[in-house]
């Protein structure tokens, strides 16, 4: 596993796992298979992979480090810049199918329609991410910095989550579901850090006698 | 059993296929990335057969109606596989798809509450009641789409005259078969069921009211509310209840499985109304299903002249 993870080709393969939801919309669109009202298929396609590579992204680190796997963080920035990849089509579909460049009405639907005001958000949260994916701006940042802006993902994708809700018109079940993910990869990072400081503070402890000496 | 339409009613015959073809031109124009890769394969879909629908019937229409639009009608391949019918899942796919298997014979519509004389109607004495009509109607979703249906049908002041609505009566509740069995979808669709619609027994009574057993020159396929169900072209599409097995006339406002789910969202009139937006979007234009741009919502679905005086005195911002 560890080997496969590290192999050459591992990167260009995710790469490729990624683009594929795409190509299925290709494909769909060269086959007449996007209903009979393809601007909201392709809509609804993007909006759904934007939410589920942001939840991938998130899921980085837990799956790290319960199944031991760290070379899982190779992935970590190529998954998070897909799941802007993917809000970016999302967007364009909105603003170029749906509004056809009217910015007036694009603004006026942003600032009446809670669920575009909190979609709008989560896509805003996101770019200074994307900006600063590089290892050049992890450098200058300094890791913590770095570290505590990226933290944004997780308003971006609860954001995303509430977007979902509330555009739903009755069946609430799959943004819920969306919902419980996110919640629970937040709380095991809470749990996490948590237990990370309590261990560091035994450590102090355990190694003050021995500096004592 | 799945058949192929019968080739008697083609394609071209409900819709010209340049409709269909510039909307494929148009995707194909998008540019998407990623499309190019698959470009060898477009000349696939030229010649390919529509899709497969359950099987319906031929329906003998002894008038046409002075109701019908000249609108230009919905490809039935749309209207057959774009649909609302939540009990089978809530994708506008999964109905044509879940709807297969539906029962829909033996059927039989119940018809009782306020009326001399209360009845239980079979589907072959529902078919009698009156001479079927066509009536090209258009059809206004709440979610601002819209389609352009023929119809088959009588209106449902037939059936009342049958069953003698007494004067107690002033609303008529209308409720839709539901078997857990046959619809396992529909409990993840967030909605409370058996569905049920209701109108005011005037609503009821205008000539428009219809009661809808076949489309396209057939029977209803399952999908589109098979055997028989409302058409009530003025107001948002789920005032058109589906699939009904019950039918009665009552004194008061019923409930409304709509209006029950989210009541500042969908109120019991339902009217098509572009000056009133539903809290969540805007209600001003709607897409016409096959077209690209949007185009403005008529007052009354562009029924107003038949239906506009029912609401004299009434304010539709508050009886949404
Ligand atoms: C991180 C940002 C975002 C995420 C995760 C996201 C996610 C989603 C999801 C999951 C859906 C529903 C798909 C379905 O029903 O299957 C959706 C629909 C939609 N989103 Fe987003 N979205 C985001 C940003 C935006 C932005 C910036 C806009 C526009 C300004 C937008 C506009 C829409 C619209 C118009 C719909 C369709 C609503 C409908 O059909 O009623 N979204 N989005």
């Amino acid at each position: 596993m560890h080997a496969l993870l590290n192999s050459k080709w591992s990167k260009p393969a995710v790469f490729l796992l990624c683009l594929l939801p795409l190509m299925v919309l290709g494909w769909e669109a060269l086959h007449g298979e996007l209903t009979a009202n393809p601007i909201e298929f392709i809509t609804h396609a993007t909006g759904d992979w934007t939410l589920r590579f942001l939840v991938v992204t998130l899921c980085v680190t837990p799956f790290r480090k319960i199944l031991h796997l760290p070379e899982l963080i190779r992935f970590r920035r190529m998954l998070g810049l897909f799941a802007f990849f993917y809000a970016c089509l999302h967007f364009t579909t909105y603003i170029w199918l749906d509004k056809f460049f009217d910015l007036s009405e694009m603004w006026k639907d942003i600032a009446k329609r809670k669920y575009i005001t909190v979609g709008f958000t989560a896509f805003l949260l996101l770019i200074p991410l994307a900006v600063t994916s590089t290892a050049g701006w992890i450098r200058r940042l300094g890791g913590k910095r770095w570290q505590q802006l990226h933290r944004l993902i997780y308003f971006s994708a609860a954001l995303g989550v509430i977007h979902y809700y509330w555009l739903v018109k009755s069946a609430v079940i799959r943004p819920l579901t969306y919902g419980a993910i996110v919640a629970a990869l937040l709380l095991w990072r809470l749990f996490a850090s948590l237990s990370k400081r309590r261990q560091l503070r035994v450590d102090a402890v355990a190694v003050r006698p021995v500096l004592n000496r | 059993m799945l058949i192929r339409r019968p080739t008697d009613l083609t394609y071209s015959d409900v819709s010209p296929k340049s409709v269909y073809t510039q909307r494929r031109e148009f995707l194909r124009a998008m540019g998407l990335a990623g499309v190019a890769a698959f470009a060898g394969a477009s000349a696939w879909r030229i010649g390919m057969p529509f899709d497969e629908v359950h099987a319906t019937s031929k329906l003998d229409v002894a008038t046409k109606s002075p109701f019908s639009t000249t609108e230009k009608e919905t490809p039935y391949n749309d209207v057959t596989h774009y649909n609302n019918f939540y009990e089978f899942g809530t994708d506008k796919t999964a109905p044509a798809k879940n709807a297969q298997k539906f029962r829909t014979s033996p059927w039989s519509v119940s018809v009782e509450g306020e009326v001399k004389k209360p009845r239980k109607f079979s589907m072959d004495e529902i078919l009698k009641i009156a001479p079927l009509e066509e009536r090209i109607y258009r059809h206004r979703c709440v979610e601002a789409w819209s389609i352009v249906v023929p119809w088959i049908g009588f209106p449902f002041i037939e059936l009342a005259k049958l069953v003698e609505p007494t004067p107690i009566a002033q609303f008529v509740a209308f409720e839709s078969f539901f078997d857990p069995g046959q619809m396992p979808q529909a409990k993840y669709s967030g909605l409370e069921y058996p569905y049920v619609e209701g109108l005011r027994l005037d609503e009821a009574m205008n000539p428009l009211t219809l009661i809808g057993v076949g489309m396209y020159g057939e029977t209803l396929p399952n999908q589109d509310g098979a055997p028989v169900r409302m058409v009530v072209p003025w107001k948002y599409g789920y005032k058109s209840i589906k699939s009904i097995v019950k039918i009665r006339f009552v004194a008061k406002q019923p409930p409304t499985t709509w209006n029950r789910m989210a009541p500042r969202e969908y109120g019991f009139y339902s009217n098509v109304n572009p000056n009133v937006d539903h809290p969540r979007w805007s209600q001003a234009k709607e897409r016409r299903l096959g077209e690209i741009f949007k185009r403005p919502t008529l007052m009354f679905n562009g029924y107003g002249d038949q239906v506009a005086s029912l609401y004299n005195g009434m304010d539709l911002k508050k009886s949404y």
